[in-house]
C-alpha cells in the first residue's frame, strides 16, 4: 500500500487553529460561568479571563484575516455543493462499512464541501453574532458616548451573545467528534499538528 | 489651654440621651477630631482664645444668656442657624412642595414630636420649644453650645425642652442617679468646631437608643477603626462629619430628605455652592476605580457606591433596631408592674412603655432603586390599614437615569391608627402628666391628648397597623478589601435578587434560550455517541 504524504496545513494555519481552539474553550468555560450556568473560576475572575480571551482572539483574528487575504487562502472557504451527496452518504452510511472518504484533500482544497459549509456558517454567522454582541457587551459603558444607548439593551445583547455561544458549543462538539473520522481516529488530529496528511 | 481641661476619656457616655439608660453623671468626653494637636503645644489651634473675651467672663444662668453673649460678636450666626433644618425641623419637597421634617412627619420610632416637645427637643438646636408657642424668631433661643461644646459636659436631657441641666438633679426621676449641673462659663469659654461627638450626641442616638435609627450612625463612630469606616478611621484619615457634610453659613450639606442619589461627573472642588458635596462622587468622581477595573466604573450608571462599599449595616456590637412594635406597649410584667427586658446583647427587647423591639448587628441591607427623593407620611395623611403603611416611599426606578440601586435599612413595626378616620395617630408619650403613655400606660388618654395637640380629629377607636420606614445607608464605608465581590450580586440568589428592571449577568437570562441552547448541545452530544457507537460496533464486526 502506498502512502502519499501531502503538506496541507502551513505553520501559521496550525498556530491559528490551536491557539484559537484554546481560546474558544476558555471563552466557553468562562462565558457560561458569566451567564450563571455554574461557578468555577468565580464571577469576577471569569469576567477578567473572558475579557482577556476576547482581546487575544481579536488580535489572532487580525493576523488570521491578514494572512488569509494575502495568501489567498480565504478561497478555501468558498462553499461548494460538489460531491456533497457522496459525502453526506459517507457520514451516514459508508463510514460504518469502513469505506474510504470520497473526498481527497489537497493543499489547494483542504476542506471537503461539508466542512466548507460548516466553516462558512461559523465564519459568516456564528462568529459575527458573537463578535458583534460581544463587542457591545464589552463596551457597555460606552453606549451613551456612542449614542447607541437608546437602541440597545444589555438583556438583548446578552441574549444574542448567549445564543451565539450555544451554537459555537454545538459546533465544537461536532467538530471535535468529526476529527476522529479519518482513516484512523487520530489521523486528522495528527495532520492538524504536523501539517502532513497521509493519503491512503 | 485646651489640653489642660480636656480630659480624654474614651467613654461613650452618650447613652445619656437614650430614654432608658440616662445614667451616670456627666463625664467629660473627648472633643473628638477637632483638636488636632498644634505643632507647638503652647499655640492654640484657634485664632481666638474665648477665655479672654469679656462677654464670656461671667456666671451664666441659662443657655439663652450664653447665646446672647455669643451673638455680641457673632452677630449673624443665630440668623444663619434659624434658616437651617437643625432649627426649623422642617424640609420642603422640591417637587411636590410637601412639608416634611421632624416637625411634620410621623416616623416609625417615637412617631411624632407633637405633644412630646419637651422630650424631643433635647435634640433641637434651641431652647424652650415645649409647645406651639415657641418663638422661632428669637435669636437667643438658638443653642450654640450643643454643637460647639468641646468639654463633653453639656448635656440636654429629655423633659427640659432643649435646656441643659442648670441644677443638679436626679435623672430619670426615681432612678437614684444624679446629673450634675453644667458649668456654662467653662463650656462657653472653650467652644470649638463641632466634633463627631457633638453631631453624634443627637445623630448617633436617634429614636432613643444608640444606633437605633440609622444603622450607619452610632457611637462607634467617635473612635472608629479602619474596618468600620475607612474615612473616619481615627488612626488614618480621621474625617470629621463636616469633611463630607461641608458646611457654609451653618447650612450643613447632604440631607437625607433631598439626597444626591445619582451624582454625576468627576470629582469637584469643595465649597462651591451649586454642588452637593456630601456624596462619594464629590471627592471620588463617578469613575473612581483604576483603568484596569473599568468594568467597575461602568457600574456607576446603575449602582450607588454604597451598594458595594457598605457590605453590611451596623458592623459592630451596637447594632441597629429593625423593628418596633407599639402594639405590645402597656403590657405589664407578671407582677403587674412595668417591665423592661434587654436582648442578649443588652439592647432593648421589651419595654412596657414602648412595646417590643428587634435588633441586630451586621445586617445585610435591602436594595432599592432610589432617585434621592422620598415621599413621607405627614401628620394627618390617610392610610390604608389593609396594607403595610409606608412611612416613606423612595422615588426612582430602573428606567429613571437619576436613580441608582441603593442599600437601605428597612425598619418595620406596628403603630396605632385611628380606625375611623384612617390616619396614624399622634400620642402623648413623654412627660410626667396623667395622659402621658410612658407615665400612665393608657393608650386612649395618650392618643386623645396627642391628637388634640396636633389639631387632628380622633374617633376614639384605635388599632395597630404594620408600618415600614426605609433608611438610605451611606455611612460606615468599609475599606476597599471589604467591598462586595462580584458574585455577591452576579448570582442567582445574590444581594440584588429582588431588584427589578436591570439585566444582571449570572442572575438573569432567557429561560427559553437556555432550554434551546442546552438541548442543542445535548443533541450534538447524543449524535456523537450514537454515530460513534455505531462506528465502534461496526468496526468490531469487521
Amino acid at each position: 500500500m502506498t502512502v502519499e504524504r501531502i503538506y496541507v496545513f502551513k505553520r501559521f494555519e496550525r498556530f491559528w487553529h490551536w491557539s484559537q481552539a484554546a481560546l474558544i474553550i476558555t471563552m466557553m468555560l468562562t462565558g457560561f460561568e458569566v451567564h450563571g450556568a455554574y461557578e468555577f473560576f468565580g464571577f469576577g475572575k471569569a469576567v477578567a479571563l473572558h475579557t482577556l480571551g476576547a482581546w487575544l482572539l481579536i488580535s489572532l483574528w487580525v493576523f488570521a484575516i491578514f494572512w488569509h487575504l494575502t495568501t489567498g487562502e480565504w478561497r478555501q472557504y468558498i462553499p461548494t455543493l460538489e460531491k456533497i451527496n457522496a459525502i453526506i452518504r459517507f457520514y451516514l452510511i459508508d463510514i460504518f462499512k469502513g469505506a474510504p472518504h470520497p473526498y481527497r484533500p489537497t493543499a489547494l482544497k483542504k476542506h471537503n464541501p461539508l466542512q466548507r459549509l460548516a466553516y462558512i456558517v461559523v465564519l459568516l454567522f456564528i462568529s459575527p453574532v458573537l463578535w458583534i454582541s460581544g463587542w457591545f457587551y464589552l463596551f457597555y459603558g460606552d453606549w451613551k458616548a456612542w449614542g447607541v444607548d437608546g437602541y440597545l439593551s444589555l438583556e438583548w445583547v446578552a441574549f444574542f451573545h448567549t445564543a451565539g455561544a450555544f451554537m459555537m458549543l454545538a459546533f465544537f462538539i461536532a467538530h471535535v467528534y468529526l476529527t476522529t473520522t479519518g482513516h484512523t481516529p487520530t489521523a486528522h488530529i495528527k495532520t492538524m499538528i504536523t501539517g502532513w496528511d497521509e493519503v491512503h | 489651654m485646651f489640653s489642660t481641661n480636656r480630659i480624654v476619656i474614651p467613654v461613650l457616655i452618650l447613652y445619656a440621651l437614650t430614654a432608658n439608660a440616662i445614667a451616670e453623671p456627666a463625664t467629660p468626653i473627648e472633643a473628638g477630631d477637632q483638636g488636632t494637636q498644634p505643632a507647638v503645644a503652647s499655640v492654640m489651634p484657634s485664632t481666638a482664645d474665648h477665655r479672654k473675651f469679656k462677654a464670656l467672663q461671667k456666671q451664666f444662668k441659662s443657655g439663652p444668656e450664653v447665646t446672647e453673649a455669643c451673638l455680641s460678636c457673632h452677630t449673624e450666626s443665630a440668623k444663619q442657624v434659624q434658616h437651617t433644618k437643625h432649627w426649623t425641623w422642617e424640609s420642603v419637597d422640591p417637587q411636590t412642595g410637601q412639608k416634611r421634617g421632624k416637625r411634620n412627619i410621623i416616623n416609625n420610632f417615637c412617631t411624632s414630636v407633637v405633644s412630646n416637645e419637651a422630650d424631643c427637643m433635647a435634640c433641637h438646636a434651641g431652647y424652650g420649644w415645649k409647645d406651639d408657642s415657641f418663638d422661632f424668631t428669637a435669636e437667643k433661643n438658638v443653642d450654640c453650645l450643643v454643637c460647639h461644646d468641646t468639654t463633653g459636659t453639656y448635656r440636654k436631657l429629655p423633659g427640659f425642652a432643649g435646656h441643659p441641666v442648670y441644677k443638679p438633679l436626679e435623672f430619670p426621676p426615681g432612678s437614684g442617679r444624679r446629673v450634675e449641673a453644667v458649668d456654662l462659663q467653662r463650656v462657653a469659654q472653650t467652644i470649638g468646631m463641632p466634633s463627631r461627638t457633638n453631631c453624634g450626641s443627637c445623630h448617633f442616638f436617634g429614636a432613643g437608643g444608640n444606633g437605633a435609627k440609622h444603622g450607619d450612625l452610632d457611637s462607634s463612630l467617635q473612635h472608629p477603626g479602619k474596618y468600620l469606616d475607612v474615612h473616619m478611621d481615627e488612626k488614618g484619615l480621621n474625617f470629621s462629619c463636616q469633611t463630607c457634610h461641608a458646611t457654609s453659613k451653618h447650612q450643613v450639606s447632604g440631607s437625607r430628605y433631598n439626597m444626591a442619589a445619582a451624582p454625576k461627573g468627576g470629582a469637584h472642588m469643595r465649597g462651591t455652592k451649586d454642588t452637593s458635596p456630601a456624596s462619594c462622587q464629590s471627592c471620588h468622581g463617578n469613575k473612581p476605580h483604576p483603568a484596569a477595573m473599568t468594568k467597575l466604573n461602568q457600574h456607576t450608571d446603575k449602582i450607588a457606591c454604597q451598594t458595594c462599599h457598605i457590605p453590611a449595616v451596623a458592623r459592630n456590637e451596637i447594632g441597629t433596631e429593625l423593628s418596633w412594635d407599639w402594639s405590645d406597649a402597656t403590657k405589664m410584667g407578671p407582677d403587674g408592674k412595668p417591665l423592661l427586658r434587654m436582648d442578649s446583647a443588652g439592647r432593648r427587647a421589651f419595654d412596657s412603655r414602648k412595646g417590643s423591639f428587634v435588633w441586630d448587628s451586621y445586617v445585610i441591607p435591602e436594595y432599592r432603586w432610589f432617585n434621592g427623593i422620598a415621599k413621607y407620611k405627614v401628620i394627618g395623611d390617610k392610610i390604608d390599614p389593609t396594607q403595610t403603611v409606608q412611612i416613606n416611599e423612595f422615588g426612582g426606578s430602573a428606567n429613571d437615569p437619576e436613580s441608582r440601586i441603593w442599600p437601605v435599612k428597612v425598619h418595620r413595626g406596628k403603630q396605632p391608627y385611628d380606625k375611623i378616620n384612617l390616619t396614624l395617630t399622634l400620642q402623648h408619650t413623654g412627660g410626667e402628666d396623667d395622659t402621658a403613655l410612658w407615665h400612665n400606660y393608657d393608650w386612649q388618654k395618650a392618643i386623645t391628648t396627642g391628637m388634640n395637640a396636633g389639631g387632628l380629629p380622633y374617633s376614639g377607636e384605635f388599632g395597630f397597623v404594620s408600618t415600614e420606614h426605609t433608611w438610605p445607608i451611606t455611612h460606615m464605608v468599609a475599606p476597599k478589601g471589604d467591598a462586595l465581590s462580584c458574585a455577591q450580586c452576579h448570582s442567582k440568589n445574590g444581594r440584588l435578587k429582588d431588584v427589578e428592571g436591570v439585566y444582571i449577568p449570572a442572575r438573569d437570562g432567557s429561560k427559553v434560550l437556555d432550554i434551546l441552547g442546552w438541548t442543542l448541545a445535548l443533541l450534538a452530544l447524543m449524535g456523537v455517541f450514537v454515530h460513534g457507537g455505531i462506528r465502534i460496533i461496526a468496526a468490531k464486526r469487521g
